[in-house]
């Protein structure tokens, strides 16, 4: 019993067929969706279906995109967006973490809370673009005001369910084993969570990035959010399209970042991956 | 190493669940002495672990007494130890934090002195570092059995620990824990539903019946350790145990338990 031979044991699973693809071939095969959307794309533009002047052509959006970047205008706007994202979305989450596992941890926060972020919760980020201007002005503040409100709920309410949803059987074992309390937070309520608030942290990021080009498309003079709202005024719709290109390759690349955080951080779980 | 008995009187547990009560327990009287190890058998919901979650201190709402040394348990304490059928160590601590986990107020230098005594006790001193993801069942179930004897209790609680194990892994750990009774003697209250294992283990089985749960007989086994599953002396108490359950007769169409 003690042999290391019986430490992993190899259990077959029924499977249904799949396709059996290397490393590459899994990524090409990742690849084949977008490719073929932009194949289709083209070939209506070579076919004359649509008018290149409502939507141009891939290869017209990646000549923009390549100008763009080369002017050293597109790296200019992702940098000021990215870094009003990094701001609200490092206060939000703090803000709702630290708020999440307090109300998760106290009934009474959470009754005295409840009601309050219930009403709040629905007013939706843009709602509060047209107060956001009219207390900070069209600055920086307003902008990472709007991302904090958007990223906050997703975050805390995660937290929250995560932390309500500690196991009653660890709870019980706590209980029989005289763990202390705060011995009990930070090795059985937390590690537990930590899934839920990871999920509850991504979409928290996502919404920032949406609320960061909401409010630079009503009230800014740089930004993604700038730049399409410039562009459209001017009938660019190939810088139109770039920039929201640009915005969906950000986008999943924080996203990403965030899951190999996740990873790091949730080595145990074995989930299900899908047949 | 115990030296408390543990006594039940008169207990009797009703669960009162939508208008309905049901009785889990009724009246049982059971004594166990210190140092030994009694194994309960009964079909299942006759309430084996109602009683034992009262012993545990987890149920404090019942009518007669449930004592350790004489003092009335009133709730959950270090001087008892439970192992579950599931293993329930946190899947994020590796085999030596879950086995700390239960060690408090020791100090560093005792508690990685107690956690490194027990995974020896329980053979598994080269897992020290492993994720309970990494480990098989009866692993597991050892790591339990060292998380809830790292406290030194008086009293260690078994709700059919191994029910989950295949039939090879169970025999290996029923050897297992007679070897950890046999050094150290630790009162052992053991809940099973398989016959042998309570034979095997037991100084003396309880034969329990449903509805509601009360005592039907304690049969005692008085055989020398480690006992031969297939000796004649074994053999006869088996029968009497099924005997029991089924009545005397071999008719196959006793009563469903
Ligand atoms: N929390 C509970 N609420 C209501 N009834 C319960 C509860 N726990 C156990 N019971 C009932 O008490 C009886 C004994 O249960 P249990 O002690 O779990 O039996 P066993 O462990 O012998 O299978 C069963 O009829 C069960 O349905
Ligand atoms: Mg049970």
């Amino acid at each position: 019993m003690t042999a290391a031979g019986d430490i992993l044991e190899v259990r077959a699973a029924p499977r249904l067929p799949r396709l059996n693809l290397g490393r590459a071939g899994r990524w090409a095969f990742a690849a084949a969706a977008p490719v073929l959307l932009l194949a289709v794309w083209q070939a209506l533009y070579a076919l004359g279906v649509v008018r290149p002047i409502l939507l141009p052509p891939p290869t017209r959006i990646a000549a923009t995109l390549w100008s763009l970047i080369a002017s050293g205008e597109l790296p200019r706007h992702v940098g000021v967006s990215a870094l009003r994202v990094l701001e609200g979305f490092a206060l939000s989450a703090s803000l709702a973490l630290a708020l999440g596992v307090a109300i998760g941890l106290s009934r009474t926060l959470d009754r005295f809370l409840d009601l309050l972020i219930q009403l709040v919760k629905p007013i939706p980020p843009i709602a509060w673009i047209p107060l956001a201007i009219l207390w900070f002005g069209i600055g920086e503040e307003a902008k990472v005001y709007i991302i904090v409100v958007g990223g906050f709920f997703p975050i805390l309410i995660n937290t929250i369910d995560g932390i309500r949803q500690t196991d009653t059987r660890f709870v019980e074992l706590a209980k029989l084993l005289e763990v202390p309390r705060w011995k009990f937070i930070r090795q059985v309520v937390l590690p537990g969570a930590l899934p839920p608030i990871m999920s509850g942290l991504r979409i928290g990021l996502n919404v920032s990035w949406m609320c960061v080009v909401a409010a630079e498309l009503i009230a800014a003079s740089s930004g993604i959010g700038y730049l399409i709202m410039d562009a459209r005024q001017l009938s660019q719709t190939d810088v139109v399209l770039a920039g929201m290109a640009t915005m969906g390759v950000l986008g999943k690349l924080t996203d990403d970042a965030l899951r190999l955080v996740e990873r790091r951080l949730i080595t145990w779980r074995t989930s299900f991956g899908g047949v | 190493m115990a030296n408390a008995d543990v006594t039940v009187q008169r207990l009797t547990k009703r669960y009162g669940t939508n208008g309905r009560t049901v009785t889990a327990l009724s009246g049982i009287d059971l004594t166990i002495r210190a140092g030994s190890v009694v194994s309960i058998v009964g079909s299942s919901g006759c309430g084996k672990s109602t009683l034992l979650r009262i012993v545990a201190g987890l149920d404090t709402d019942y009518e007669g007494t449930a004592a350790l040394g004489g003092a009335r348990i009133r709730g959950p304490g270090l001087d008892r130890g439970m192992v579950f059928q599931e293993h329930r160590l946190l899947p994020w601590l590796t085999v030596e934090q879950n086995i700390a986990f239960g060690l408090n107020g020791l100090g560093a230098a005792e508690t990685r002195r107690r956690v490194e005594e027990h995974l020896e006790l329980v053979g598994l001193a080269a897992f020290a570092r492993a994720y309970p993801g990494q480990l098989s069942g009866g692993m597991s179930q050892r790591v339990a059995i060292a998380r809830a004897l790292a406290n030194r209790p008086e009293v260690l609680l078994l709700d059919e620990p191994f029910g989950a194990l295949d039939a090879l892994t169970r025999i290996q750990m029923q050897q297992e824990v007679l070897r950890i009774w046999q050094a150290d003697r630790t009162t052992m209250i053991l809940v099973t539903h398989d016959i042998d294992e309570a034979i095997y283990l037991g100084d003396d089985v309880v034969v329990m019946s449903a509805r509601p749960g009360t005592v039907r007989t304690v049969i005692p086994v008085e055989l020398p350790r480690p006992r031969d599953r297939n000796s004649q002396p074994f053999a006869e108490i088996r029968k009497r145990i099924h005997a029991e359950f089924f009545g005397d007769g071999s008719a196959g169409t006793a009563y469903v338990i």
